[in-house]
C-alpha cells in the first residue's frame, strides 16, 4: 500500500496555517529599515492637461520628502516597448508621471513620499493641481456606431474566426428565431489586499521589491525595462497574494512609482494604493452584446451570430475572446461573430476572472434559454442536441471533452428532472420559484515552467518555482506532485514560490498555472529522481543495481524495483551512504505543440440554478446551484472546490450585484468603495454543490490537468438569469438583477 | 500632517463646554462613521472629544413607563436588551437590520441619529455637493442618483438620511433628550432630523454646542403588531433601498392605531401621520393598506435611476402592514436567519 498517493486526494492547504496566524506577509507588510511612505495623488478630472502643481506648498510640510510629478520625473526609457509587460495588449502602454496629459479619471498624477504614511497622505490631501480640461467620452452606449475591428497584439486573443455556412440566409429561414441585446457595466476585480508594493533599497541601484501581483518576473522585466537595470539588481518577492482575479496580471503604477521613488531618494520606499484607488485601473470592460438565434423545427441550432462591442481606452487596444465560445459550444453550420472596440477615456480594461468567456456566456446561454422556449424545447434537452462533438471553430476534435456527463450528473444531482417547463409554474408558499440551467467552455493551456528540486541529507526536499499563489492552492498542489513524485511524505517537502530568484515560471493567470507549473515541477522531481537511483545503485549491495529510472518506483519514503517491491532503498539512507550534504536537479516543461496543436483543449461546465423570487418586492435569492465541471484530472478536491465554490459565488455576485458605476458627467465612477460596489455577504449565499466529472486526457499535458480557476464562473449568470424567466416569465438581459429590473 | 488633539470628556457638562469652543471640534463615540469621513478628508476636526467615558450608556424605564436608552448605549446592546426585545421589538428589528454586527458593536444610539448620508457624491470631494460645501451644487440631481431620495427632496439636495435605527424610532414617537451650554431640552423625533430645503448643510436641529444624552421611548405597546421590512441590494451590509417601520394596535381585525414610518426615501426618517389617519379606524385589509401605501407617495419625486424605489415603497408598506397585521414579525427577509 502507498502512503505517498497524494495526487487526487483532497488535501488540506499546507500554507494555511501560514495564512491563518498572519505568518504570510503581503508586499505592503515588509516593514524594511529608513522606509519612507508614497501617496498617490489621483487625477480629479477625466482629461485635459495639468497646468500646474502646487508643489512648494506640499515640500514645506515636515516630514515630506519630494512630490515627484511629470515635473521632475528623471528621462526614463523611451520607447513604448520598455513598457509593455508580458499580458500588454497592443498599443501606447500608459506611462505614470509622463507628461502633463491627463487621459482618465483617477489617473496618478503625482506621489508625495514622506517620512510616514500619515504624513504622505495629509500632504497628498493638500496637493493644488490645476487643470486645462477637455470634454471627456466615457459612455460606451454613446459609441455603438463608433467600434472598430481591433488589431492582434494581446497573449491569448484570436480574432472572432471567419463567418462559416450561410449564417444570414440560415438565420431567415430560421422556423424560430431569437434576438436581443445584452449589457453589462464595467466590473471592478477588487481583490481584498490592495495594490502595494515596498522597494527595499540595497544600494548601488540594488533593489528588493515586494509587489502584489499575480507574476513576479512580468514585474521585475517591467522595472528593469524602464529604469534601465539589469536583473541581478532587481529582485521580485510575491510570496503571497491577497486575491488575485486578474488585476495582477499587468504590473499597476504603485510599482513604478516606488521603484522611482526609491531610485530617487536612494532609500526604501512603500507605495500602497487606497481601496478608491483600486477602481483607477483596469476592470471587466463593460460590454454590449447582440444575439440572434435561429432553430430548426427539429430543435437543431441552424444559424448563429453574435456581435460583442466593448470599451477600450484612448491608448491601448483590450481585447478578450467574448463571441468565439459561441461558434464552438454548440454544433452549428451557420455562424456570424464579430467583435469590436470603442475608445473612451477610461484606463485600459484588465482580464478578470474567465475575461471574456464570462462575458460571451452570459449571452449566449440566455438567448440558449430563449431560444430553446420558442422551440418548445426543454433548456438542458435543447443543449444536448446541439451537443458540438467537434470544435468547429478550429475544424479539429477535442482532446477530451465530458459536457454531455456534466449536463448528466449536474442535473441528476439538481433534480432537474422535477422542473415544470413553463414560467411561473413553480412556487414555495408566496414565493416564485425558477430553475436554470447554463454553461460554458474555456481553454486549457499550458505555458512553459522551470523548477528546480533538491534534497537534504535530512530527508527533508525543497521544490522551487517562480509561480505565485493567488490564493488558488498552488503551495499545496505543487506540494503534492513533489511529494507523489518523490515518495516522500507531505510533511518533508516544502514548495517555494513567488521571487524572481528562483526558476522561471509564467504569470499566475488563464488557469494554467497546475498543468504548467506541475509540469515543471514534476519534471524537476524526475530529474531529481533520476540522479538519486544513480546514488542509490552506488550503495553497497544496492538491490537496484543495473536498473533504469523506469524500472522503479519512487513511494513510502523508498526507491523500489516495480517488479519486486521488496527490493527497495530508504531514500533517507542514500545521501548519509554516499557522503552527500544535498542533492539537487533542475527540470522544466513545455507544452508538447507538435501533439497538442491537433487538438482543440478544452474545459466544460454545466450549472444549475434555483431562484426564489417574492415578486411583489422583486427581491431574488440563488437558494441552490449545482455546478459539473469537466476539467481533466483534479490534482486536489478539496481546493479544487474552493475554487468552483468561489467561481460560483463570484456568478452569483456577477448576476445580481456587480457594477462599476460610472458618472458621464464626471468620467468616474462612483461607487468606488467596497460598502457601495456590492458583492455578495454571506447571507447571500445557500447550497452550492460541486460536482468534478471524470475526464481523463493525456494529450492536454502529462498530468492531464486542465485548470479550474475560471471554468466554474460560466453560465452561472446566464443560468440565474434563465432560472429568474422560469420564475417569473420576465427576461433580463441586462445586469446586474437588481431589485428594480422584476418591479 | 493632519492633526488634531483628543480629549476624553467624562461629564456631560465639560463636553458641551469643549464642543462649543470651536465648530471644528466634534465628539467620537463608536466612531464608526466619523472616522470614515476623516479618512475621506471630509471631516477635519482640530479637536476630538471622546465621549464614551461619559455616563450615557444605560437603558432603564422612565417615571411614565417608557424606557430610556442612553445615548452611549451601543446598537448592539440597545437591539439584544431584554426590555427592548420585548416592549420594541420593532426597534430592535430595525436596529439588527442595519450595519454588521461589528458595526452594531460600536456604533452608539447617539450616533446612530447623527449619522451623515451615504449619498456618493457626499463622499467624493472632487464633486459638487451642497451638504458637503454649501452653494457648489448637487451632483446627484442628473447624477448617479439611485440610492437618493424620492420624498421632501428639494432643488440643492436629494440624499437620504441613511439609519434603520431611526426609522422605528420615528414610527415609535420617540423623543430626543439634549444638552447644550443653556440646559437640557426635548426634542420630538419628527422634529429631530430636517428636510434639506435649502439648507442641506443641516442634517439636524441639533445646535452646534449640544449633545445627544438619550432617546426616550414612550410607554405605548407596538409589540404585537410590527414589521421592519428592509430592502436592499445585498442581505446584510448594504443600506436600505426602501424600508418601512410599520406598527398596528388591532381592536380584532380593526386597526385602532397605525404607525407608519419610511427610510431610504428621504432626508429624514419618512413618518406620513396622515397616511396613519388613512389607517386608524379601517378594517385590517390589503386595500386599507394600499390606500395608505399610495397617499405616502403621492408627492413622491424620482430622478431616474431612482425612480423604482416610489413603486417599491409603495408595495414594501404594503407588505410591512400585512406582516403587521399578521403579526409575523418578519425582521426584513425570510432568508436572513434561514438557509433553505
Amino acid at each position: 500500500m502507498s502512503t505517498t498517493n497524494y495526487i487526487g486526494k483532497p488535501t488540506s492547504r499546507v500554507d494555511g496555517p501560514a495564512k491563518v496566524t498572519g505568518a504570510a506577509k503581503y508586499a505592503a507588510e515588509f516593514n524594511v529599515p529608513n522606509l519612507a511612505y508614497g501617496y498617490v495623488v489621483s487625477s480629479a478630472v477625466t482629461k485635459g492637461k495639468i497646468t500646474k502643481i502646487y508643489t512648494d506648498e506640499i515640500l514645506a510640510i515636515a516630514g515630506v520628502l519630494q512630490v515627484f510629478s511629470h515635473e521632475n520625473v528623471p528621462s526614463l526609457a523611451w520607447l513604448d516597448r520598455s513598457y509593455k509587460d508580458d499580458v500588454a495588449p497592443g498599443g501606447s502602454p500608459f506611462r505614470p508621471l509622463h507628461s502633463a496629459e491627463v487621459k482618465f479619471n483617477m489617473q496618478p498624477v503625482a506621489v508625495v513620499v514622506a517620512e510616514t504614511f500619515e504624513v504622505a497622505r495629509y500632504a497628498a490631501s493638500l496637493l493644488r493641481i490645476d487643470y486645462d480640461v477637455v470634454e471627456h467620452a466615457t459612455d460606451l452606449e454613446a459609441k455603438r456606431d463608433d467600434g472598430y475591428k481591433p488589431g492582434g497584439g494581446k497573449t491569448g486573443w484570436m480574432p472572432p474566426p471567419a463567418p462559416r455556412g450561410n449564417p444570414n440566409d440560415a438565420l431567415q429561414n430560421a422556423a424560430h428565431r431569437v434576438e436581443g441585446e445584452f449589457i453589462h457595466q464595467a466590473q471592478h476585480h477588487n481583490p481584498m489586499e490592495m495594490f502595494a508594493t515596498t522597494v527595499e533599497w540595497l544600494g548601488d541601484k540594488k533593489l528588493k521589491v515586494y509587489d502584489k501581483t499575480q507574476g513576479a518576473f512580468n514585474s521585475q522585466q517591467y522595472v528593469t525595462k524602464i529604469f534601465g537595470l539589469s536583473k541581478d539588481n532587481v529582485q521580485v518577492i510575491s510570496k503571497y497574494t491577497g486575491g488575485g482575479f486578474g488585476s495582477g496580471l499587468r504590473p499597476q503604477y504603485q510599482l513604478f512609482l516606488a521603484v522611482l521613488a526609491s531610485l530617487e531618494l536612494k532609500r526604501s520606499v512603500r507605495v500602497s494604493l487606497t481601496r478608491q484607488q483600486m477602481f483607477s485601473f483596469g476592470h471587466r470592460p463593460h460590454t454590449l452584446q447582440y444575439l440572434a438565434l435561429g432553430a430548426n423545427e427539429d430543435g437543431s441550432l441552424a444559424a448563429v451570430h453574435h456581435h460583442a462591442l466593448a470599451e477600450t481606452s484612448q491608448f491601448e487596444d483590450f481585447t478578450e475572446n467574448v463571441v468565439n465560445w459561441s461558434g464552438m459550444l454548440y454544433q452549428c453550420d451557420n455562424v456570424k461573430l464579430t467583435y469590436e472596440l470603442a475608445k473612451l477615456d477610461v484606463f485600459t480594461p484588465l482580464d478578470m476572472r474567465a475575461p471574456g468567456a464570462a462575458t460571451g456566456s452570459f449571452a449566449l446561454e440566455i438567448a440558449m434559454d430563449e431560444l430553446a422556449y420558442k422551440a418548445g424545447l426543454d433548456p438542458l434537452e435543447f443543449r444536448l442536441r446541439n451537443y458540438a462533438a467537434r470544435d468547429q471553430n478550429a475544424d479539429k476534435p477535442f482532446s477530451s471533452k465530458k459536457l454531455r456527463e456534466c449536463y448528466h450528473e449536474g442535473a441528476a444531482k439538481f433534480g432537474w428532472a422535477k422542473r415544470t417547463p413553463e414560467p411561473r409554474s413553480m412556487r414555495d408558499g408566496s414565493q416564485l420559484v425558477g430553475w436554470g440551467v447554463g454553461g460554458g467552455v474555456w481553454d486549457a493551456s499550458q505555458q512553459k515552467a522551470a523548477a528546480s528540486a533538491s534534497l537534504n541529507v535530512d530527508g527533508k526536499l525543497t521544490v522551487k518555482s517562480g509561480s505565485n499563489e493567488i490564493g488558488t492552492g498552488t503551495y499545496t498542489i505543487m506540494t503534492q506532485i513533489a511529494a507523489e513524485t518523490m515518495g516522500l511524505p507531505l510533511e518533508a517537502v516544502t514548495f517555494e514560490l513567488g521571487d524572481t530568484a528562483l526558476p522561471e515560471a509564467p504569470l499566475q493567470g488563464g488557469s494554467w498555472t497546475a498543468a504548467s507549473v506541475g509540469s515543471g515541477v514534476k519534471a524537476a522531481c524526475d530529474a531529481l529522481g533520476e540522479k538519486l537511483l544513480k546514488l542509490a545503485q552506488k550503495m553497497e549491495d544496492s538491490p537496484l543495481k543495473g536498473v533504469t529510472y523506469k524500472d522503479v518506483q519512487f513511494v513510502n519514503g523508498q526507491i523500489r524495483l516495480y517488479s519486486d517491491p521488496t527490493q527497495a532503498v530508504v531514500i533517507r539512507d542514500i545521501l548519509p551512504a554516499n557522503g552527500q550534504e544535498k542533492l539537487e536537479a533542475d527540470g522544466s516543461a513545455s507544452p508538447d505543440m507538435a501533439r497538442q496543436s491537433q487538438y482543440s483543449l478544452h474545459a466544460h461546465n454545466a450549472v444549475f440554478v434555483e431562484v426564489k423570487v417574492d415578486e411583489d418586492l422583486g427581491t431574488v435569492h440563488v437558494t441552490r446551484v449545482v455546478n459539473a465541471v469537466a476539467a481533466g484530472r483534479i490534482l486536489n478536491p478539496k481546493t479544487a472546490r474552493s475554487q468552483v465554490l468561489g467561481s460560483v459565488v463570484w456568478g452569483i455576485s456577477m448576476a445580481m450585484m456587480e457594477e462599476s458605476v460610472m458618472d458621464h458627467g464626471f468620467g468616474r465612477y462612483m461607487n468606488h468603495n467596497y460598502a457601495e460596489y456590492h458583492v455578495p455577504v454571506c447571507a447571500d449565499i445557500h447550497d452550492i454543490d460541486v460536482v468534478f466529472v471524470e475526464e481523463e486526457d493525456d494529450i492536454v499535458n502529462p498530468l492531464g490537468v486542465k485548470g479550474i480557476g475560471e471554468v466554474g464562473l460560466l453560465g452561472v449568470a446566464a443560468a440565474i438569469a434563465n432560472a429568474v424567466y422560469h420564475a417569473t416569465g420576465k427576461r433580463i438581459r441586462n445586469l446586474p438583477i437588481s431589485i428594480g429590473k422584476l418591479l | 500632517m493632519n492633526s488634531f488633539t483628543y480629549t476624553r470628556a467624562t461629564a456631560v457638562d465639560a463636553a458641551v463646554r469643549e464642543k462649543s469652543a470651536a465648530s471644528s471640534v466634534r465628539f467620537v463615540a463608536g466612531g464608526t462613521n466619523l472616522l470614515d469621513l476623516m479618512k475621506e478628508n471630509i471631516e477635519r476636526p482640530t479637536r476630538l472629544v471622546d465621549i464614551n467615558h461619559l455616563p450615557l450608556k444605560t437603558i432603564d424605564g422612565t417615571p411614565d413607563g417608557g424606557l430610556r436608552l442612553g445615548a452611549l448605549a451601543t446598537n448592539a446592546d440597545t437591539a439584544w436588551h431584554a426590555e427592548v426585545q420585548r416592549r420594541y421589538p420593532l426597534l430592535s428589528q430595525a436596529i439588527l437590520a442595519g450595519a454588521s454586527p461589528q458595526l452594531r458593536n460600536m456604533a452608539t444610539n447617539g450616533g446612530n441619529l447623527l449619522q451623515r448620508t451615504r449619498c456618493y457624491y457626499f463622499y467624493d470631494l472632487t464633486t459638487p455637493c451642497n451638504k458637503r460645501e454649501p452653494g457648489s451644487g448637487c451632483s446627484a440631481i442628473g447624477g448617479y442618483n439611485r440610492v437618493c431620495g424620492v420624498l421632501g427632496t428639494s432643488e440643492s439636495c436629494i440624499a437620504t438620511h441613511p439609519s434603520d435605527m431611526c426609522v422605528a424610532l420615528a414610527a415609535l414617537d420617540a423623543t430626543v433628550q439634549v444638552t447644550g451650554k443653556n440646559g437640557e431640552r426635548t426634542v420630538r423625533f419628527a422634529d429631530f432630523h430636517r428636510l434639506p430645503e435649502d439648507q442641506p448643510q443641516f442634517d439636524n436641529t441639533l445646535a452646534p454646542d449640544e449633545i445627544v444624552t438619550a432617546i426616550d421611548l414612550p410607554n405605548e405597546d407596538f409589540s404585537q403588531h410590527f414589521s421592519y421590512l428592509k430592502l436592499r441590494d445585498r442581505t446584510s451590509y448594504a443600506f436600505a433601498l426602501v424600508s418601512v417601520a410599520a406598527a398596528l394596535q388591532l381592536d380584532g381585525t380593526t386597526i385602532r392605531d397605525a404607525r407608519l414610518a419610511l427610510g431610504g426615501v428621504a432626508h429624514k426618517p419618512w413618518r406620513d401621520a396622515a397616511a396613519e389617519d388613512l389607517l386608524k379606524g379601517q378594517p385590517a385589509t390589503e386595500e386599507t393598506f394600499r390606500k395608505a401605501a399610495t397617499a405616502v407617495v403621492q408627492q413622491a419625486k424620482g430622478y431616474g435611476h431612482n425612480t423604482f424605489k416610489i413603486e417599491l415603497a409603495k408595495r414594501a408598506i404594503v407588505r410591512a402592514l400585512k406582516q403587521a397585521a399578521e403579526g409575523t414579525q418578519t425582521a426584513t427577509d425570510v432568508f436572513l436567519n434561514s438557509n433553505p
